[in-house]
């Protein structure tokens, strides 16, 4: 068995649910559906598909750092803003020629990851932990958040990109791509949902390999057992702060897919009911593992947004008895334990297992 | 010299003197046990060699190096390992997962599941390498520590309490494979209750009370001493306690 194979063999793991032919049969049968999707639909509801895809980049990570490493992060919003400003001043200031915009992209994920390096060497090296290192991410992102709502003045600009307070920055290129015969803009609509379907497809399958490697290993062990892992011989602040980062760049990337989509980020972003959102979804879903986590935010976002429209005012209600719900009923996630109900009578059972 | 030594190594917590001026010298093969009476001090003096509280003054070396500064970690890098009392395993994930965390960094890839096969046979955990470590009676999951403790092939074995909890036969049975470890080049550090146990295995004796160093010695000399059975015998709540179940204080002791 080379290496590559190796590699490969780890997209099924005992940290992700789903294996063998069937699933991975399952897998194409979705991602095949929900590329021809925008053949049977209209590009303003593609385009709509798409914001509920820019989210689930911020989910995936907090499933990560939460679901597989242990540590609840109340603060991925701080590195969705912080991503999301980022990509605004940029693209603002040069532009979106010769691609610029992907450039953008890149900066604004990795500032929102130094920002993380940082932030997670003092916590994780200090070993804060459990309920505090909440506290703290939390606290984070609602300073970021007070921060950027008074940057209403006209001294608050970098280059030629006003902060505008609460108001929020706006009008910010979106994402373009550089194409022989003309650039192709990436509104909402159908080009976007393919960039941003292949993402999606390639993130994913590539978080799945991660929790399934060595490092995947270290990082479950830490969320069983910190003393025993360390014990092993592991620098468990290391493994933590890189499961952090890794998790604080994918929610900069949503914060750029955001920002791009609606040309728009505002400070409430960051704030109080933004921080709260991404741990409804992870925790409704399933945290503990990557698909579950994945349809999860999916399905949270669409009954939340079909509220909306509808005209209750009582979302966000329903999102936190959604959230009391799966925390008394199934702990470990509603699509979770659906999934654990489906697979049943395909496995086998060992006795004394769950 | 000696694999591991302590100099003069003190441990307060506040008006505490929990490690009192402990010198402890282990040589290299040597089945070394620390026994005495609640509160001597044994699981402190244990956490001190591991680095998870930092001494308030001595020094401890491990092949003649200082690694009193070092994090529990890079303790284990340079060849300690150790079993806890309560069993530190992660019970979530299955038993054969157990044993690859602990041991994928020691293996390449290709000879990782032989080696994992031959651990689980040695552990007598084979039929069960599917099963939930959270799901092991408590003799097995004190078994699949020791597996994932040795599995590091430490220089330094650290057992803290192996047996408890086992049935007699579980603890003649981990006996045995402590016996076994040392023959292939081990050496061993265990706190330990069980005198049965200790005269199991033990070459050498290390008797804690009120956190020095108390008596030291081969096992037979230790159950010779008359002061230690009667620290042993302090322990009793009321005289008469003592004396009615003196066999069951000392039993251990005296066994």
């Amino acid at each position: 068995m080379n290496a590559l194979t190796r590699f490969f063999r780890r997209l099924e793991g005992p940290q992700t649910l789903g294996r063998g032919p069937l699933f991975w049969l399952g897998f194409v049968v979705a991602v095949a559906c929900a590329m021809a999707y925008p053949l049977v639909s209209d590009g303003y509801t593609v385009g709509n598909t798409v914001y509920f895809f820019t989210w689930i980049f911020m989910a995936l990570g907090l499933c990560l750092i939460w679901g597989y490493g242990g540590s609840l992060s109340f603060g991925q919003t701080a590195f969705f803003g912080i991503a999301g400003y980022s990509y605004g001043i940029l693209t603002i200031n040069f532009g979106s020629a010769y691609g610029f915009t992907f450039v953008a992209l890149v900066f604004a994920v990795l500032l929102a990851a130094l920002f993380a390096a940082l932030i997670g060497y003092f916590l994780f090296f200090g070993r804060i932990s459990g309920v505090f290192l909440g506290i703290v991410t939390l606290s984070v992102t609602l300073v970021l958040e007070r921060f950027m709502a008074q940057t209403a003045g006209p001294e608050w600009k970098i280059g030629s990109a006003r902060l505008n307070g609460f108001n929020g920055m706006s009008n910010m290129p979106p994402l373009t791509l550089p194409w022989p015969g003309g650039d192709i803009v990436l509104f909402p609509d159908v080009e976007l949902y393919y960039v941003v379907l292949a993402m999606l497809v390639v993130i994913y399958l590539a978080l799945r390999i991660l929790v399934n490697s060595r490092f995947g290993n270290v990082l479950v062990a830490i969320r069983e057992n910190p003393e025993r892992a360390e014990m092993l011989g592991y620098d468990i602040r290391k493994y933590q702060l890189g499961t952090f980062v890794i998790g604080a760049a994918l929610a900069g990337l949503s914060g750029v897919l955001y920002t791009s989509w609606g040309q728009y980020i505002t400070p409430s972003s960051m704030g109080m009911t933004a921080a709260a959102l991404p741990i409804v979804w992870v925790a409704v879903g399933g945290r503990s593992d990557l698909t579950t986590t994945l349809i999860g935010t999916v399905t949270v976002l669409a009954v939340f947004q079909a509220l909306t429209i509808h005209g209750s005012q009582y979302a966000l209600v329903v999102m936190g008895a959604m959230l009391v719900l799966t925390v008394l009923l199934a702990p470990s996630g509603l699509i979770f334990a659906l999934a654990r109900l489906i697979a049943r009578p395909f496995a086998k059972r060992q006795p004394g297992d769950l | 010299m000696p694999l591991l030594e302590t100099r003069a190594l003190n441990k307060r917590f506040g008006g505490l003197h929990v490690t009192n001026n402990v010198d402890l010298a282990l040589e290299t093969g040597q089945v070394h046990c620390l026994i005495g009476p609640n509160g001597a001090g044994k699981s402190t003096l244990f956490r001190l060699i591991l680095g998870e509280h930092p001494p308030s003054s001595g020094a401890i070396l491990f092949a003649g190096e200082d690694i009193t500064a070092l994090k529990p970690f890079q303790r284990i890098r340079r060849g300690m390992s150790v079993k806890f009392q309560v069993p530190g395993i992660f019970k979530a994930l299955s038993v054969r997962q157990n044993l690859e965390i602990a041991m994928q960094h020691h293996y390449d890839p290709a000879s990782l599941s032989r080696e994992i096969g031959a651990l689980l046979d040695f552990l007598n955990l084979t039929a069960d390498a599917g099963r939930l470590a959270g799901n092991l009676s408590h003799g097995q999951k004190q078994w699949l520590e020791i597996g994932m403790a040795v599995s590091l092939k430490p220089r330094l074995l650290l057992l803290d309490e192996p047996t408890a909890g086992m049935s007699p036969e579980e603890t003649h049975a981990t006996g045995e494979m402590v016996k076994r470890l040392n023959a292939e080049g081990m050496t061993v550090l265990a706190v330990e209750h069980d005198m049965a146990f200790v005269r199991q295995v033990a070459d050498q004796v290390t008797v804690l009370h009120l956190g020095k160093v108390f008596a030291q010695g081969t096992i037979d000399a230790i159950v010779a001493d008359e002061r230690v059975a009667a620290i042993y015998l302090g322990q009793a709540t009321a005289q008469e306690a003592a004396h009615d179940t003196s066999h069951a204080q000392t039993g251990g002791v005296h066994a």
